[in-house]
């Protein structure tokens, strides 16, 4: 697809091009980074510090303290990425699609099931 | 020579590493998934292939952003599996094919194919979960070889699906080149329709599905009208993972026979999709 082609928006997804790689380079870093436990644990020590580490913006810096993943992906998150961030939360990505779609956990399962259905 | 025997085309949601961790099988939730594996699981202990291709993407393990090969292989004699942040247990490490890697890298460069060559790549759950789902006994995943095609769908433009359909052709080029007599199984895996960011996270589209999977054995360019724009808005961005099943489709001869097809909504977030195709003699 041309980056021309990604500026056509697809109602509520946010396609992960280069304009949102630039965006969100450092934030993905950082989520990159907790692939190993050692950087989980010193994000859970002083996760402030652990984000001035990295230089992520004040933006995302707000994000991550609410735990808020549409900003997150607003702001350059990739989803794989920032699944290692909510993880440490204990949010998998049932949790973090009923935050995204405004809805319950159980309303968010519900649907999927309905589909299956259909 | 080296034969491909046939294709497997699955989903490889994390979950379904959890549950077969779990045993939980025979749950009202998986039964239906699972059973959908039964026939591919027949036919590869009656066929008992040596090697595995196995078609994947990396989701932040072993490659991140600084740099991403649109079209990754394995040539490494041992591929290791590690935690990815939120909790998938480990699988074992799985053994290479370092010589017909070699070859198939040679094969696809000579054919115009300018992959990412690698002799140390950790493998993720896109990888490990359709290992375990087609062996999941440890001592068949010992006596497999195995070669990992990592291909970008993470970070856009990934490769179109024309594309994925020639790298097949060229991998299938590759595989009946190779001189020593070796059975050989292609696993194209992802998808299929799914959506996990943005407000409309839990999208599915099984009217598209189906008609991918029926059209995937005689018409694989039924696919090939859609750029990946248009596949991300009609079954999710993470649905477009199914342009790797055609990597699959293309390594397998024109004519092949549908031998099973399953398709079960949701696992997770996903609509899972299993096919197995048998080439035909």
């Amino acid at each position: 697809m041309s980056s021309q082609e990604n500026k056509k928006a697809i109602p509520g997804t946010i396609v992960f091009d280069g304009e949102q790689a630039m965006k969100g380079y450092a934030l993905n870093k950082m989520c990159y980074s907790f692939n190993e436990e050692a950087n989980r644990e010193a994000f859970k020590v002083d996760e402030d510090a652990y984000c001035e580490k990295f230089e992520i913006t004040d933006a995302q810096r707000a994000a991550v303290k609410k735990r808020d993943v549409l900003a997150l992906l607003n702001l350059g998150g990739n989803i794989y990425y920032l699944a290692k961030l909510t993880g440490m939360f204990g949010l998998n990505m049932q949790d973090i699609g009923a935050q995204q779609s405004g809805v319950t956990l159980e309303e968010f399962k519900a649907k999927l099931l309905a589909a299956g259905e259909n | 020579m080296a034969r491909l025997i046939g294709g497997i085309g699955s989903s490889h949601v994390p979950a379904i590493g959890n549950a077969i961790e779990q045993n939980m099988q025979s749950d009202p939730y998986w039964k239906s998934f699972f059973d959908g594996y039964v026939p591919a699981w027949k036919w590869l202990e009656e066929r008992k292939p040596d090697v595995a291709i196995l078609v994947y993407n990396d989701h932040g393990l072993n490659f991140f952003l600084d740099k991403m090969p649109t079209f990754a292989i394995g040539a490494a004699p041992q591929y290791l599996n590690s935690d990815e942040g939120w909790g998938l247990k480990p699988l074992p490490p799985f053994q290479g094919h370092p010589e017909l890697s070699w070859h198939i890298i040679d094969s696809l460069v000579n054919d115009e194919f300018d992959i990412t060559m690698c002799q140390e790549m950790q493998v993720d759950h896109g990888f490990t979960v359709p290992m375990n789902l087609m062996w999941p006994e440890q001592a068949k995943r010992d006596q497999i070889k195995v070669i990992p095609v990592c291909v970008n769908v993470v970070q856009a433009p990934f490769p179109t699906a024309r594309r994925c359909l020639k790298l097949g052709e060229a991998i299938g080029r590759a595989v009946a080149s190779y001189e020593e007599d070796l059975d050989v199984v292609i696993l194209g895996t992802g998808g299929l329709s799914h959506q996990l960011d943005g407000e409309r996270a839990g999208h599915t589209n099984r009217e598209f599905d189906t008609e991918f999977l029926e059209k995937l054995s005689d018409e694989p360019e039924w696919l090939l009208q859609y750029s990946n724009l248009e596949l991300a808005e009609i079954v999710g961005p993470q649905g477009v993972e199914m342009i790797m099943w055609l990597i699959m489709r293309g390594a397998l001869n024109k004519q092949v026979t549908e031998l099973s097809r399953n398709y079960h909504i949701p696992i997770s977030n996903t609509a899972a999709g299993v096919i197995l195709l048998e080439n035909s003699a």
